[in-house]
Formats: C-alpha cells, structure tokens, sequence
C-alpha cells in the first residue's frame, strides 16, 4: 500500500489509539503479575473478603433495581414530553455525574441530620448500615441508567405509542405494552451499567455508610483498606476480581446492542 | 362525518395549519394532497388527538371530540412508517385493540383469523414486523387499525414504500377495505394516480388552507 497523506493520517491515529490500549494492558498485566493465582485466591477465600464480595454483589443489584425502577420513568418523560424549563432539569439530572464522590457522601450524610433525614430513619436507618451502601450507590448510578434510558427512548420512534393511544390505549399502557418491551435490550443495559457503577463506588460510601468490617465493607472499601494496612497483595487480588467483574457487565451491555 | 371547523395550528411562531374548515359526509374516500410540510400529517394528528389544535374544533358524527383523548375518538391512524410495535408478532399486533378492551380469547381468535384471512396474511400471524416485507406491512398496519372497528380511517401515505406493482393491488385492497367496513377514510398521498383512483373527495392543502378540489 502507497503511503500517501491520507494513509499516513489513519496510520498516526491508529497509533494514538494503539497506545492508549497498549498503556490500559500494561496497567492490567503490571497489576496481575504482582502476585501468583494462589495467593489471589487464598485472599479471596478469607471470610472478610467473601463477606464484602456477597455484600457488593447483593447491594449493587439492589442499587442497579432502584437506579433501573427511577431511570424508566424518567427516561420516558425526558424523551417524550417537551416542557418549558426541560434543560434545567436535563442538567440537574446529570447533577450527579459531575459532582464529586466525596461530595455526594457528605450530601448524604448532612441530609440525615436534618429534621427530614432523622424522621426517614426512624423508618429506615441508612447512616453508617447497609441500607445507606446501596442509598449510596444508587444516587450515583441512577443518573447514569437515567442517561442509557434516555438514550434508548430517543432512539425508539414514538410512532408506535401514538398508534397504541388511537387503538384504545391510555398514555401508562402505550408505556407499557409498546414502548417497554421496544426498550428491554435498553433496560438491560442500563441495568448493567448502573450495577457496574455501583461496583466502582467508594467516595459516598466510605464517608456515608462507613468502611466496618464485616458490616458495610464492600469490594472499593475493601481495596482501600487492605491498602492501608499495607498488604498490597490482598488489594491486587481484590482488584483483579473487579476488573474480571467490570469485564463480564461491558461484555453483557455490549450484548445488548448498547454503548457504555 | 367529519367536521373540522377554522383548525389553526401555530407552532414556534409560525403557522401551519390556518382556519382549516371543511365538512367530509360518512362512507367518503377523501385523499389530501400538498406540498411536504405543508401540514398534512399535522391535520391527520389533530382530528386523532395526538396534537391539540391552537384554535377550532374537531367534530365526528356530530360530536365535538376536540378534547377528547385520542383512544376515545373511535379512529383508525395508519402512519406513514405504518409504526407496527416492535417485539410483537402479526397475530398480536391484530388483537391488539380487541385485548386491550378485554375481549374474550375466543372471539379475539375469530376477529384475529378474520381479519387476516380478508388481508391476505393469515399465513403470517407468527411472524414478527422485521421478517415482513413493505406490503405485507402495510396489510397488517391495516388491519391492526380495522380490529378497533374504526368509523373513521386515517391513512398517512400508506402506500410510499410500495414498488408501482404492489401499489395497483393495494389500491384495490383500500377500496374493497372502504366499502366492506363503512368507512370513512381520509387518505395522504402524494400521488395523483392514487388520489384519481381512490378519492371521491379530493382536498388539497395549499399554504396552510384547505381547498375542496373536486366531488366524485
């Protein structure tokens, strides 16, 4: 092949992207090769590890539900309904993308000192419990499952609600009979994604719920601990095992036919 | 009948649609026609509640629907991209509007089996809308909209994604379709020969006004 101007283009930006992927697998393989398979799983085998990996698997599903339960809903009526002021909000759903981790914790943590916050956990307590790790979670994942949604809905055509309205339907069951089932590979991924963001959370959550062990210890919390104390190897295996995670949610979000 | 009395449609500051008034007795083929963008398809969702005219009134048989929601119109839409819901097989998007009004499985069945014998496509009630063909499309959107028992049909250019055989045989189709159910059908097109062939009414939108063209 002739190296003219427009092959030496494409060849320097395959380049930058080769080396982007090339530095993330250095990363991965510096970080696999630190420690030997039988010390990965001899970590992973400890009852404080196993207890956080139940409690991460368990809280990040719930906190995806919920996160899955607003993102519908919201999705819906940010894609459907033009409103006067429908920026503003568009904005401050994002609100939580952007805001930093540490921040959202203290939010959260000052929130339930107020009148309103004392009163919600007479009900249900969420400081420094488990309730508060999937409270925590689900504040950062459900602006993004709220953003997949949105996404899904923009790409279905709305056409097909509007028949359902003129064959007998009210607005909850064109909702419901046409666009849900039209949106569930978009469902699935936001889903994923949320779960996936959750798995990542450690800011809100160490300053919201705590990092006690055994108690809200979660895989992110379990990392930083390990950190702290030193033993580096218990961190790597930790890590390892949510990368493995983090891969397995972009392979099944990718079989859905949607983008992370 | 149809009755639409001074329709005015502004939207951004512009208007589209300006005093449209015109009266289309029971059992009329009426077909529209104009420029794109002048309002048609704009028309068509006005008289079936999707959008809320600025100003006028939509009356059917007498009855001022204008705020009435579209499910309690009693009109059959067929939109241009014919909308079938994805997911659902032909069998379901014909039963659609019967189930929704809780008709007995049976008589669903009977309705279902009908209505596709009539269209042609009893042999492909199990399929779903990606493993059909333009056509075959069309006839399902069809009688997806006759399973509600419409008194009035709207039909927005449902027949663009035809090739010019299969649009000959899905003139006949309407016509026997019109005169076997009563209806009343107003028709978008764009094409004269279909408008000459279909219409017994033929309006023409020109710069947001309705004209009355010719009586058949």
């Amino acid at each position: 092949m002739r190296l003219n101007r427009s092959n030496l283009c494409w060849l320097v930006l395959a380049l930058i992207t080769v080396s982007y992927l090339v530095f993330w697998a250095l990363l991965l393989v510096a970080t696999a090769t630190y420690s030997t398979p039988d010390s990965w799983l001899q970590v992973l085998r400890s009852p404080e590890i196993r207890h956080a990996t139940f409690l991460s698997l368990v809280t990040c599903s719930l906190a995806a539900g919920f996160a899955l339960l607003l993102a519908v809903p919201v999705g819906y009526l940010m894609t459907r309904l033009e409103f006067r002021g429908k920026s503003w909000l568009d904005a401050a759903l994002d609100i939580p993308i952007i805001l930093p981790p540490l921040v959202v914790g203290l939010c959260l943590l000052i929130f339930f000192q107020t009148k309103v916050g004392k009163v919600i956990e007479l009900a249900i307590p969420f400081t420094y419990q488990v309730s508060g790790v999937v409270l925590a979670q689900f504040v950062v994942a459900a602006a993004f499952a709220i953003r997949t949604m949105r996404g899904t809905f923009q790409h279905l055509s709305a056409r097909p609600e509007d028949v359902a309205l003129t064959l007998g339907c009210t607005r909850f069951q064109a909702l419901w009979h046409v666009a849900l089932p039209a949106a569930r590979r978009g469902m699935v991924a936001a889903f994923c994604i949320a779960w996936a963001r959750s798995l990542g959370e450690f800011g809100p959550i160490l300053v919201f719920a705590g990092a006690t062990r055994m108690k809200t210890e979660v895989l992110p919390t379990t990392v930083w601990l390990e950190l702290s104390v030193g033993n580096l190897e218990a961190a790597v295996a930790v890590s390892l095992f949510m990368v493995l995670l983090a891969v397995l949610v972009l392979v099944a979000v990718r079989a859905t036919g949607e983008k992370v | 009948m149809i009755q639409l009395d001074h329709i005015t449609w502004n939207v951004s500051g512009r208007t589209i649609l300006e005093g449209v008034t015109v009266a289309i007795p029971a059992n009329t083929y009426a077909v529209l026609m104009g420029s794109t963008g002048c309002g048609k398809t704009t028309l068509l969702e006005i008289l079936c509640g999707l959008r809320q005219p600025t100003s006028g009134r939509v009356s059917l048989d007498g009855v001022d629907v204008t705020d009435l929601e579209p499910r309690e119109r009693g009109i059959g839409y067929v939109p241009q991209d014919l909308a079938l819901f994805p997911g659902l097989r032909v069998r379901e998007q014909i039963g659609f509007a019967p189930k929704l009004r809780g008709m007995a499985p049976e008589e669903l069945n009977q309705r279902v089996n009908r209505l596709s014998e009539q269209f042609g496509i009893a042999h492909l009630l199990d399929r779903l809308p990606d493993m059909l063909s333009g056509g075959e499309k069309q006839r399902v959107a069809l009688a997806r909209a006759l399973a509600a028992r419409p008194k009035l049909l709207l039909l927005d250019e449902p027949l663009s994604a035809l090739d010019e055989s299969m649009r000959a045989e899905a003139v006949s189709l309407l016509q026997r379709v019109q005169q076997e159910h009563s209806l009343t059908v107003l028709h978008v097109t764009h094409s004269s020969s279909e408008a000459a062939a279909l219409g017994t009414l033929h309006l023409r939108m020109v710069a947001g006004r309705l004209e009355v063209e010719s009586k058949g």
